[in-house]
């Protein structure tokens, strides 16, 4: 925050610019991210196409073959000097989701592993992931799925450098203090420690993408049969929400 | 009843591909939509319609087909080998297909993904604003013998019997790339040997992108094992944990954790795209200016691909005078036109 690179503007492809808040993952840095999201979908600027966020940056998209990258970096520029972004608020309508989770056992193997990577008991490790209210920072990487955070330090853990070759819809991994709940089949080389019956992309549902940016979540422990009841009759696996005011 | 295409046989890698679904990256969904554009492109102005109608994606390999209605088609991208009713038809042209006549596309003579465009387009239902499968996200799926699928209306007046002179995008090359925010966790020395030595297209690619493997020494970043996931795009050429070059396509994840050495220019994209196994690629570096100079004129030169139609030599509808056709230009130089 106080680090005066940031925000740093910079081209991404022939046809967009990526603004940086951060050298490494920060709340506000995060929501800085977000919020210029939102004032770019809100300025609706002549020929940009989309854009998007990561954890700490924020994308845009736009048709280069009519608009000059001068326009659109001397209104990108502007509108960074507009406000403090690192002081923006969090996006309108955030929702705090409750997802029912089975924590290790044969669905999710590596919860052992990554509980002794972060220096836990398993049983300890369960209760401090269901203890914290995690929010998406960002959706990415496949459609729908969120990146959460942040996890305790204990968490601060790598990245296996072996993939795992499939998780399942609705799986839980950890990783870098941070939670990925993944919305497709999936290879990773986060560590799968618990599984939903929460699917984050329903393309045939009227909103196909069910986490925004914003949102919080807390895994809640449930055993296995009951998982087992919520996959096949308990609407969005058994997840509820409430709006945050 | 509107027209249908009967899938009788298809490819292991056959889909219905448009221009993808724009506006979803914000929710961690790619584009999408055909590899290679132009090839989708090419096949609109071969029927003079709409370059955003659906066609169908062949990965290299067609399949059987049939139309229950007389129905303009065309044929573009990866050249393979077509016939209808056993007799030759010509590449990158357009063609009247005969009701209940047997077009069969077989595997690509070159390149990698063809495209078979019919008039009026594919009209499947849209989800989430358009018909492309975009399998990663499991939005619609490889096409399966025994399936039809519903034919938009042809309004065009336009003939079939057209050609489009064919390029080279299918035997590799030079491809131009721009620098991104992370080309400078490469090394100068790295950057410049990126841009001297040929790549091999290797055995590893999909729609999500393909791995390309140096002449020698791979391009680690030790600045790069630690960048934070960031947003990707298609184009982007990630270098991945062993050193190997890995270009982003169409249905690329939206974010990724690899360091990238630049992204690859829009309209040299189809040239990575279609460059199957085996084939040689370069790379070379382009100023953010030349790269929007270069790609103006390439849209230029899609606006105008009608402008270079020319007729079929021979009558397509008398498909053995055709297949002899076939066989003297195939044998004499390949291309009867080439594009300047």
């Amino acid at each position: 925050m106080s680090d005066d690179r940031f925000p740093l503007l910079r081209s991404l492809g022939v046809d967009g610019y990526l603004v940086t808040f951060g050298a490494e993952l920060s709340e506000p840095a995060n929501r800085a991210a977000l919020a210029l999201h939102s004032a770019i979908e809100r300025a609706g600027w002549d020929g940009v196409e989309e854009s998007t966020t990561s954890l700490i940056s924020t994308y845009l998209r736009f048709d280069a073959l009519s608009v000059d990258h001068a326009m659109i970096r001397g209104q990108l520029q502007a509108l960074l000097e507009s406000q403090d972004w690192f002081a923006a608020d969090l996006p309108e309508g955030r929702r705090l989701w409750r997802i029912p989770t089975v924590f290790g056992g044969d669905l999710c193997p590596q919860l052992d592993v990554a509980a002794e990577l972060a220096g836990l008991s398993p049983e300890a490790a369960i209760a401090q992931i269901a203890a914290t209210q995690v929010r998406v920072q960002t959706i990415g990487f496949a459609p729908g799925m969120p990146y959460l955070g942040e996890l305790p330090d204990a968490w601060n853990i790598p990245r296996q450098t072996e993939l795992t070759k499939s998780v399942p819809v609705g799986a839980l991994a950890v990783a870098i203090r941070q939670l990925v709940l993944f919305p497709v089949t999936s290879t990773t080389g986060w560590r799968h420690i618990g599984q939903t019956a929460f699917r984050p992309f329903q393309p045939e549902a009227e909103r196909p993408f069910v986490l925004n940016p914003g949102d919080e979540v807390l895994f809640e422990p449930v055993d296995r049969a009951t998982y087992e009841a919520m996959r096949t009759s308990a609407p969005n696996g058994g997840a509820t929400f409430e709006v945050l005011a | 009843m509107s027209p249908r295409l009967l899938i009788h046989q298809a490819g292991p890698g056959v889909t219905v591909q448009d221009l993808g679904r724009p506006g979803y990256v914000a929710l961690g969904l790619s584009r999408g939509g055909a590899a290679d554009r132009l090839a989708l492109a090419e096949g609109a102005a071969l029927l003079g319609q709409a370059p955003s109608l659906a066609a169908l994606e062949m990965a290299g390999m067609g399949g059987r087909f049939e139309v229950t209605q007389d129905t303009r088609i065309a044929l573009t991208g990866a050249e393979m080998r077509a016939s209808v009713d056993g007799a030759a038809i010509a590449w990158n042209a357009s063609h009247l297909l005969p009701a209940g006549a047997q077009l069969i596309v077989g595997p690509a003579v070159q390149g990698v993904y063809g495209y078979l465009s019919v008039g009026g387009g594919v009209a499947t239902d849209p989800q989430l604003g358009a018909r492309a499968a975009h399998l990663v996200a499991s939005l619609g799926d490889v096409l399966q013998p025994g399936q039809d699928l519903p034919l938009g209306d042809d309004a065009s007046k336009a003939a079939a019997g057209l050609a489009l002179p064919r390029d080279d995008r299918f035997s590799g090359g030079t491809v131009r790339f721009v620098p991104g925010p992370q080309t400078n966790l490469f090394a100068q020395a790295d950057q410049e040997r990126f841009q001297s030595i040929p790549f091999t297209r290797d055995t590893r690619g999909n729609r999500m992108g393909v791995r390309l493997i140096p002449e020698s020494g791979g391009f680690e970043s030790e600045a790069g094992l630690s960048v934070l996931s960031e947003i990707v795009v298609p184009g982007d050429i990630q270098i991945t944990g062993d050193g190997t070059p890995f270009v982003l396509l169409a249905e690329c994840q939206t974010t990724g954790g690899y360091p990238r050495i630049g992204s690859v220019l829009p309209s040299d994209l189809p040239r990575v795209v279609q460059a199957a196994p085996g084939t040689v690629l370069r790379f070379q570096m382009a100023g953010l200016e030349e790269g929007v100079t270069i790609e103006r004129r390439a849209a230029e030169a899609r606006r105008t691909l009608a402008s270079r139609r020319t007729r079929l030599v021979r009558n397509p509808h008398d498909m053995r005078d055709l297949l002899a056709y076939q066989l003297i230009s195939g044998v004499v130089s390949g291309d009867p036109q080439e594009e300047p």
